[in-house]
């Protein structure tokens, strides 16, 4: 009896473990599955209209997506909310309303009106279901909205803005026209170009695919989801994005071709570079072995962009928009002394250094010039690259960081030009050496400048006078370093 | 029927666990407690004893040059205190409210390591480089001001590593590269270039 009783409280002892077991490795699962997923992606929905176009964030409540109404409103007029226990009174413009906590009944002007599930108060603020907008702001605004739900995109008016996307053959080109200006976000990754806006109202093309008879493009795709679109290009080269026409028109390019194909158009003296694997030779340039066309084109970098602002000059002036406006002016510069230009930055977005060391490589342009802007002093401040420390190169690789120490005597005689031209036109002009990337990265002559303000103050930065003075002389000491550079031959 | 004996031991028990709750109650009430004391950075040993004259290559905005200024300060015998004790001083004209080249009013020398061979480390707090004024000149400067008193000061060292709060910066405040290692050489070659720029 009592060996019967034993054996069935070991049996019992036994299940009691395995089961406790099995609760102990589920628990475990449960948290490392917990603790292992990815951070869910911010939910947001962006809002268009003629007077603001904004992104909001979404607030998940009981698997539900909910949106601040004052919020909401806030960018398109005078907007008021007073609790009142769990009364919420709500006043945009003329218009007042009042919501009720945990209950789907309004009341807009006078009418009631249906949520399509309860409304929320939350520490004063008013939140209303995502897709009761498509009722609410009717009645707010007196006029119609168009919400495309499940991209979170919502349109007030007719604000959209259309885009229409043309492929050409030599060279391999998709340009894209805007029928406003947009500044994306690019991105790039081997074969594909991304853009994303996120504040243009943009509306989708006839189809989600684009197909072009194009080997280097062949097709590009449009996407819109979480209050932004994608429209990213596939391509079988690397490509490049540059803007142009205001913003109106983004023209995507092979990146490594683009220089040579565009400094091919130009009638000018032979003058070959060297390519990244041939940088132990002591002369930057060579001549021409093939005898092609000529190749002197330039790279103009605008330092800073998109988040890194870079310098603040002045209360509402950004480094990264002086320095934009600097290289658009010195492109056209250029392009009327027949050099043909690539500026890396076009428009706000985030370069790293690494990035604009890559591209400027990919072009081989014969000057890389990088802007920059200060307040400072007065003038024109000419930096060339403070090599670090070592640096081994290993047959035809280059060590990165003093990758341009093969080209400093050419990046001197650039220099030397540029001081001519400013001494010239009488501006102030200092030459240094800096420890400042991507310089020491760059393999082709490469000169820093920054434009401080002239004598009248800080203001004439952003003069047009003052920024077509600079760009000028600029561009005339980088023609005759041209000159220069071919004359050992 | 529970025994007699087990019900006075429980309730003994009980008695004497109520006893020694409301003893440490009072206990604690007694016993002054003791806030931990307020931390904002790395203590330096106080430097005391004789001066030493040394030069500080101050950074000047106005010419856009290094000024080399004699100052007498107390030096530690350690070569890596000494260094830290220069910095300091440093530091300490440059947060001075008539300074020729003002940095942000918390920046402060962490530490500076001496290593073998001729390389030294230069730890900044991160209010050095946060609240550091941007542009190239003003942040090349800052960088052959800490180089240049170093080196002119302390002997035998040939590269230095700036870094920010502990870790690598890439740029002190957008501009001056923070990535890599200052060949005491080229900075010399930058700041003879920087004093005689036209």
């Amino acid at each position: 009896m009592s060996g019967s009783f034993a054996k069935h409280f070991k049996m019992a002892v036994s299940r009691m473990r395995a089961g406790f077991l099995v609760v102990l490795i589920t628990a475990l699962v449960l948290c490392a599955s917990l603790l292992l997923s990815a951070p869910s992606e911010q939910k947001r929905v962006s809002i268009y209209s003629t007077a603001a176009n904004y992104t909001l964030s979404v607030i998940d409540r009981d698997h539900r997506d909910y949106v601040s109404l004052l919020e909401v409103l806030e960018p398109l007029g005078k907007v008021s909310g007073k609790t009142d226990g769990s009364r919420w009174k709500f006043r945009y413009n003329n218009v007042d309303a009042e919501f009720n906590a945990g209950k789907t009944r309004a009341r807009i002007q006078g009418h009631d009106i249906d949520l399509p599930a309860n409304f929320l108060l939350e520490s004063g603020r008013g939140l209303v279901p995502l897709d009761s907008l498509t009722i609410l702001l009717p009645r707010f605004l007196g006029g119609p909205v168009t919400f495309n739900v499940t991209a979170r995109r919502l349109f007030i008016g007719n604000v959209s803005v259309h885009f229409t996307a043309q492929a050409k053959a030599n060279p391999p080109t998709l340009v894209m026209d805007f029928s406003s200006p947009v500044n994306p976000m690019i991105a790039t990754e081997p074969g594909k170009l991304r853009m994303v806006f996120t504040h243009e109202p943009i509306v989708p093309p006839g189809s989600q695919t684009l197909t072009f008879d194009s080997k280097t493009i062949p097709s590009a795709s449009y996407q819109e989801d979480n209050g932004a679109v994608e429209i990213t290009v596939n391509g079988s080269e690397p490509l490049f994005a540059s803007f142009s026409n205001d913003g109106r028109t983004i023209t995507v390019t092979a990146a490594p071709q683009t220089a040579a194909q565009v400094a091919a158009r130009t009638p000018q003296p032979q003058l070959n570079l060297p390519a990244i694997t041939s940088p132990v030779q002591p002369a930057p340039y060579t001549p021409s072995v093939s005898g092609g066309a000529a190749t002197y084109f330039a790279v103009v970098d605008p330092s800073h962009g998109g988040e890194e602002r870079g310098a603040a000059l002045g209360d509402q002036v950004s480094e990264k928009d002086v320095t934009l406006a600097f290289a658009r002016k010195l492109r056209q510069e250029l392009e009327n002394r027949g050099v043909s230009t690539l500026v890396l930055r076009d428009s706000d977005a985030t370069l790293s250094l690494d990035q604009r060391a890559n591209l400027a490589n990919a072009a081989h342009p014969a000057i890389y010039i990088c802007i920059h802007a200060a307040s400072q002093g007065t003038g024109v401040r000419l930096y060339g690259a403070l090599l670090p420390a070592g640096g081994e190169n290993r047959g035809s690789f280059l060590d990165w960081d003093t990758a341009q120490s093969a080209f400093a005597s050419a990046s001197q005689t650039v220099e030397a030009s540029l001081i001519a031209e400013l001494q010239k036109k009488q501006i102030p002009v200092r030459t240094l050496i800096a420890p400042l990337r991507p310089l020491n990265n760059v393999t082709a002559a490469a000169v820093a400048i920054e434009v401080a303000p002239p004598e009248n103050g800080i203001s004439e930065l952003n003069s047009p006078g003052y920024q077509q003075l600079i760009t000028e002389t600029i561009a005339s000491g980088m023609v005759a370093a041209r000159e220069k550079l071919e004359a050992p031959r | 029927m529970i025994p007699r004996h087990l019900v006075i031991g429980t309730a003994a028990m009980l008695a004497i666990a109520l006893g020694m709750s409301v003893y440490l109650w009072r206990m604690r009430g007694r016993v002054p407690r003791v806030e931990p004391a307020a931390y904002s950075g790395p203590i330096a040993p106080p430097v005391s004893g004789p001066t030493e004259q040394v030069t500080l290559y101050v950074a000047d905005d106005e010419s856009g040059m290094l000024r080399a200024q004699a100052a007498r300060i107390p030096l530690p015998a350690g070569r890596q205190e000494r260094a830290q004790e220069l910095l300091r001083a440093l530091l300490g004209l440059y947060l001075d409210k008539l300074s020729p080249h003002p940095l942000g009013p918390s920046a402060e020398v962490r530490d500076v390591y001496l290593v073998d061979p001729g390389l030294a480390v230069i730890d900044m707090n991160a209010a050095f480089a946060d609240d550091h004024r941007s542009g190239i000149l003003v942040e090349e400067l800052t960088v052959a001001s800490l180089v240049q008193t170093l080196s002119a000061n302390i002997p035998g060292i040939a590269r230095v590593k700036i870094l920010v709060d502990g870790k690598q910066r890439e740029t002190l405040a957008g501009h001056a590269d923070l990535s890599g290692f200052f060949d005491v050489s080229a900075v010399n070659q930058m700041v003879a270039q920087m004093q005689n720029a036209q």
